[in-house]
């Protein structure tokens, strides 16, 4: 059954390649058929094989599929080949379900677009990109992928291609992604060097044996895969594109920027997580970006007025906290994460969109306001993962965040726990102040528009996803010992024996001749304590009502409050302004980099080196005028030419 | 004699072409097409036929040329050289293709075309120095006609330049071949201009293989062009017809680099070492500043020039990397270039056409009237860019795993090329596709028509396929490239007699900058 995995890819690739091409002429009805059956077909195959690998033993729930050899020179040589284990089913499983949801959405969501084909085929292909990027057997595989979402997701987010803003952003978010790609081939190339290999499996089995514990070269490697998974996944300092992203059609904010390929850089981390296990020195750094990036993006999420930048920051900073839990080294919470924000974010951005269908395309919630009569489904829902990402029991988000949080503090550190808190209470706080803007409250939408619920088309997934994300937390039901579902699948992926690594560093070092550096204390478990887990849940809880009451306050109770308190503050309007980070990266590498083009075209090129070439030209042609003189073509000056000539010779010889 | 038969295959319908009467411009076409695509048909025999392996020289053949001086008529093909002479069949063939439009002394222009062919075919081919000189030379002459005749508004200043430049680096070449050809016969007393013979014979120290290295490379990084030896380039690409462009990217830029691999590299071995890193801090300055200097070009055929400085560098740093890895990725991306660049030239010369005019701020939003180009133009765009799974990214990532092998240091600034890349192309795309349809001169204008779409979809299939299964292509060089790498290894020239201490210092040089685990490690140094 698992040799069905070639097949995943496949399907969508060929919707793509149909709707791409012969779009227009199949009709909208064909379209729509053919990218939603298409990534069906691909999500069914997946349940197939996910069965199947169910019914293996979990030590061997490893495939591996080999299709040909892709490159090779010499020895180095990269298989296109597919690997299916616990991790990447659990990826593909969202891709492929949630990506199903999403397309059917589409249908009604972009049903009165003129090229309605061209975004199904755009969205096919960036299924088919994910799918590879999940599935790899290597890092190059990885990196085709990788990069081909980073070419859809610049696609989509042009779709509409006649405004400027949607252009820029598009080229935006690829060329950011394209910085984080550029340290991800570093890192590639890196481990090839060491390895001798980029198949994953070999590498994370050789790991420990070939690089010593916290050693430059392991530290180097996994700073520079971070830097590609902060490009990919929105982390400082490469977040700016995500919120600019939200130029593209609503669904493709849920897909691509919030469900699926913006957690492709935390997918990563677990895929790596062999290496980043052995670099503490990263794993600290990558929990700290993580913390800072949700508190962060969180705080700037409470200013924004667009329903969809809210969102989008939101996004943001749910990553930080998916990355602060891979930087404590709880994967396993990372992938929760990961899955339960899937459903709900996923959720949330088609509830947006849904919004966004019923009032004729306004964005702006200070337009919206009483909505949840006129859209009570779209609300109902909205309502439900709104909770989930709070984190109220006993929806998903609660499990997931939890889990997080307990872990920065257990194995990180009290301040990365304070971080989290912290982002879980404003997390809570402008949730809610996005659903009392928009759904309570006077009605403040135009009264030219009359909101309507959506279609059943876009409905259906919104509340399938609200189921998802309401029952998503039964994955990883936390307190007894071996009822973590999660925890027990991704087990064979993600078991690590510190104890023989450092004994196999300690071994490597000794040959080089250097002493081994105490780490006893690493191998010090921390004793799972329950009651400060259940300690911690209650505060959490706490927390997270905490931040729904004040929202309730500020903006249902007296909602003239707000406006009084931001009024004139400084640190208002640097939050409001995004704390000018796009203005500076404007000023410092932007600007410099077009104007030093710019001097190096004008004064370098043509002023300098081909300045320099005409110059020759024109010296030889000056010289050439001057010897002009002689050739005058008057048989005298010839002749005195050759008297003068025979007398210097005369002198000479004499 | 199969080989020969190809190589003035065109030649011979050139010469067909002149007794057609220039009225009758249809069968003109139509018979210059004939002689390109039988050539190029034929031309892929030699694949069929091609022992992949063996480094040896294949379908050799060699005849005395002029006896007195030692030349013979020697030609034969290997892994270098095998690709490149079938895309030069190939592209010969497009370019006639893409030609249709040509109003101005048809038949002229296809015997100038034609007899370019043989020209290039010859280069790739000659494995005698003194043939090798003159078909370099010889093909030089329709490229100046078609730039100057063809050409546009400065076509005469941009056609002298052009052949300028190349002829004052080619002089320099010729004398070092001079002095080679004497210093074998003292050295063997065998008066030759036999490229084998030479190579294998010629003995000489490291301060003479020094001067001779530079005076062919001088032709060489001309004709790639490297910085700073590039700014014919621009003016040539901009002047030049698009056929001309085409033939001018895709096949006269890979005789510079053909040169390094068939010349410097197996006779100047020591050299080569010596002056390794040098050239790839030339190649790697290229790259970014091909790329930078792209990004703020207003005409679209500058924005391809000088984006071509910057995929050459890449070829060139994989020349230098003077590993497998490396110089594979820069035979490949060799091949790529080719094919990329001459598609994007192509398109530009599609929308030139219809146009009259290849400024980008006269363009705009032009995805909405003609969406076939559009789709054509972002995959040729994404294959520019080199995004992994078209041809672009397989070359470009060897070359930079080579280099990576050699100096991690080189490696990163030759990679941030690959962000510059990504800038220069999106940009120009989003300026000329994109964005609102506000020039009314631009509202008219036609899709691509059956004969534009025969020129661009072979070559993009070819990105495909390489992009996905390179494996056709990339085994063709795999013998001559384990061939090269010995003969350049500094373990080669060890146990050989001039070892004075010059070559101890080469070597030594060489296994500094070389050692594999140790060098990638510094870059957290810088």
């Amino acid at each position: 059954m698992l040799n069905l995995a070639c097949l995943v890819p496949i399907f969508p690739l060929i919707g793509s390649i149909i709707n791409g091409f012969f779009g227009l002429r199949i009709g909208k009805n064909a379209v729509g058929k053919v990218a939603c059956g298409s990534v069906a077909l691909s999500f069914l195959t997946v349940l197939l094989m996910f069965a199947s690998l169910l019914f293996t033993p979990a030590e061997e729930r490893l495939f591996e599929q080999v299709l040909f050899t892709w490159m090779a020179a010499g020895d180095f040589a990269v298989e296109f080949g597919f690997q299916i284990d616990p991790l990447s089913m659990v990826m593909m499983l969202v891709v492929t379900g949630v990506g199903s949801l999403i397309h059917i959405y589409s249908i009604g969501y972009m049903h009165e677009e003129y090229s309605y084909y061209r975004y199904f085929a755009y969205l096919n292909l960036f299924m088919f990109s994910m799918l590879l990027q999940v599935k790899g057997n290597n890092f190059l595989i990885m990196l085709i992928g990788w990069e081909g979402v980073g070419v859809s997701s610049y696609f989509l987010i042009g779709y509409y291609f006649e405004k400027k803003s949607a252009c820029d952003a598009g080229v935006k978010a690829f060329v950011v992604n394209r910085i984080g790609d550029f340290a991800f081939l570093l890192a590639i190339m890196y481990i090839f060097n060491i390895f001798g290999t980029i198949d994953f499996s070999d590498v994370m089995h050789m790991a420990p044996e070939k690089l010593i514990y916290d050693s430059e070269a392991v530290t180097i490697i996994c700073l520079l895969l971070f830097i590609g998974a902060t490009g990919k996944s929105a982390q400082i300092p490469l977040y700016t594109w995500l919120p600019d992203a939200m130029e593209g059609p609503t669904p493709v904010s849920a897909l691509i920027h919030a469900a699926t390929m913006v957690t492709a850089g935390v997918y990563m981390v677990v895929r790596c997580n062999v290496l980043f296990e052995l670099a503490p020195l990263v794993m600290l750094t990558v929990a700290f970006i993580g913390g800072t990036t949700a508190l962060m993006a969180a705080t700037i999420g409470m200013t924004q007025y667009d329903i969809k930048r809210v969102l989008a920051y939101s996004t943001v900073s749910q990553i930080g906290y998916m990355f602060l839990a891979c930087g404590v080294g709880a994967y396993t919470a990372a992938i929760f994460h990961l899955v339960t924000h899937a459903f709900f974010k996923a959720c949330l951005f088609l509830g947006s969109g849904s919004v966004i269908h019923g009032i004729h395309g306004e964005q702006d919630m200070r337009k919206m306001g009483g909505l949840k009569k006129q859209l009570p489904i779209t609300y109902m829902t909205f309502l439900i993962s709104t909770f989930a990402i709070a984190g109220i029991f006993p929806l998903s988000g609660f499990f997931s965040k939890d889990e997080i949080l307990y872990h920065a503090l257990m194995d990180g550190n009290i301040i990365l726990w304070g971080m989290g808190a912290t982002g879980a209470l404003l997390t809570a706080f402008y949730m809610f102040r996005l659903v009392f803007m928009t759904f309570w409250g006077e009605s403040r939408v135009d009264p030219d528009v009359h909101p309507h619920e959506s279609p059943k088309v876009m409905t259906m997934p919104l509340m399938i996803l609200a189921g998802l994300a309401t029952v998503g937390g039964l994955l990883g039901i936390p307190l007894v010992h071996g009822w973590h579902a999660l925890h027990n699948w991704l087990e064979p992926v993600l078991h690590f024996d510190l104890a023989s690594a450092l004994e196999h560093s300690k071994h490597m070092l000794h040959a080089n001749g250097e002493h081994a550096p105490s780490w006893g204390h690493l191998l010090v478990e921390p004793e799972h304590n329950v009651w400060v887990e259940v300690s911690l849940m209650l505060l959490s809880l706490g927390i997270a009502i905490t931040g729904i009451v004040g929202a309730y306050y500020c903006y249902v109770k007296k909602p003239d409050l707000p406006g009084k308190f931001i009024k004139g503050q400084w640190g208002y309007d640097l939050v409001n302004n995004k704390y000018g980070i796009d203005e500076l990266y404007d000023e410092t590498v932007v600007k410099p980099t077009v104007v030093g083009s710019f001097f190096l075209w004008k004064t370098a090129d043509q002023k300098g080196i081909d300045g320099g070439v005409n110059a020759v030209a024109n010296t030889i042609g000056w010289f050439s005028k001057q010897a002009r003189v002689f050739q005058s073509g008057f048989v005298r000056n010839y002749a005195l030419f050759m008297v003068m000539g025979f007398l210097v010779l005369l002198i000479l010889m004499f | 004699m199969f080989l020969t038969f190809l190589t003035f295959l065109p030649l011979i319908g050139a010469m067909g072409l002149a007794f057609i009467p220039k009225e009758k411009e249809g069968m003109i076409k139509q018979v210059a097409v004939a002689v390109a695509a039988a050539d190029f048909l034929l031309s892929l025999q030699l694949y069929a036929g091609f022992d992949m392996s063996t480094h040896l020289m294949q379908f050799e053949y060699s005849i005395a040329w002029i006896p007195s001086f030692g030349v013979n008529y020697h030609v034969g093909i290997d892994g270098i050289s095998l690709l490149l002479y079938i895309m030069t069949t190939f592209l010969t063939l497009i370019c006639i293709i893409a030609s249709w439009s040509v109003k101005k002394r048809v038949k002229e222009y296809m015997i100038a075309m034609l007899a370019l062919s043989t020209g290039m075919l010859g280069v790739f081919i000659s494995l005698d120095i003194f043939l090798f000189y003159v078909f370099w030379e010889f093909q030089l002459v329709p490229m100046y006609l078609l730039i100057g005749i063809w050409g546009g508004p400065r076509r005469i200043y941009a056609a002298v330049k052009f052949f300028l430049y190349t002829a004052v680096g080619s002089l320099l070449m010729l004398v070092a071949i001079i002095w080679m050809y004497f210093e074998v016969q003292q050295q063997t007393g065998v008066l030759t201009t036999d490229l084998m013979y030479i190579t294998e014979n010629l003995n000489i120290g490291l301060d003479a293989q020094k001067w001779l290295f530079m005076a062919f490379f001088l032709a060489f990084a001309i004709k790639v062009p490297m910085f700073p030896f590039h700014t014919w380039l621009p003016d040539a690409h901009v002047e030049a017809p698009t056929a001309g462009s085409v033939i001018l990217a895709g096949v006269l830029l890979k005789m510079g680099t053909y040169g390094f691999l068939r010349f410097n590299l197996p006779l100047f071995p020591f050299a080569s070492n010596v002056f390794m890193e040098y050239i790839a801090w030339m190649a790697i300055i290229g790259i970014v500043y091909g790329a930078l200097v792209a990004m703020v070009q207003e005409d679209l055929k500058k924005l391809v020039a000088y984006s071509s400085v910057s995929h050459l560098g890449f070829v060139m740093l994989g020349i230098f990397a003077f590993n497998h890895y490396g110089l594979q990725g820069a035979l490949l991306q060799n091949l790529n270039h080719g094919i990329s660049t001459s598609a994007l030239f192509l398109l530009v010369g599609m929308i030139y056409d219809r146009r009259h005019t290849r400024l980008i701020s006269e363009f705009g939003g032009l995805a909405k009237i003609i969406p076939v180009y559009t789709i054509c133009f972002m995959i040729v765009t994404l294959s520019s860019i080199g995004l992994p799974g078209t041809n672009g990214f397989v070359g470009e990532f060897l070359v930079l795993l080579g280099i990576f092998q050699a100096d991690g240091m080189m490696a990163m600034v030759a990679t941030s090329g690959v962000i510059f890349a990504a800038c220069y192309m999106l940009w120009m795309f989003q300026r000329v596709m994109f964005l609102k349809l506000d020039n009314p001169k631009n509202e008219n204008m036609e899709d691509m028509n059956c004969r534009e779409l025969i020129t661009i979809v072979p070559l993009i299939i070819l990105i495909f396929w390489i992009g996905f299964y390179p494996k056709p292509f990339m085994k063709t060089f795999e013998p001559t490239v384990e061939h090269l790498m010995t003969r350049v290894s500094p373990d080669n020239f060890r146990p050989k007699k001039h070892n004075d201490e010059h070559h101890a210092t080469a070597v030594d040089k060489h296994e500094e900058s070389s050692s594999h685990s140790e060098k990638p490690k510094e870059k957290s140094h810088h």
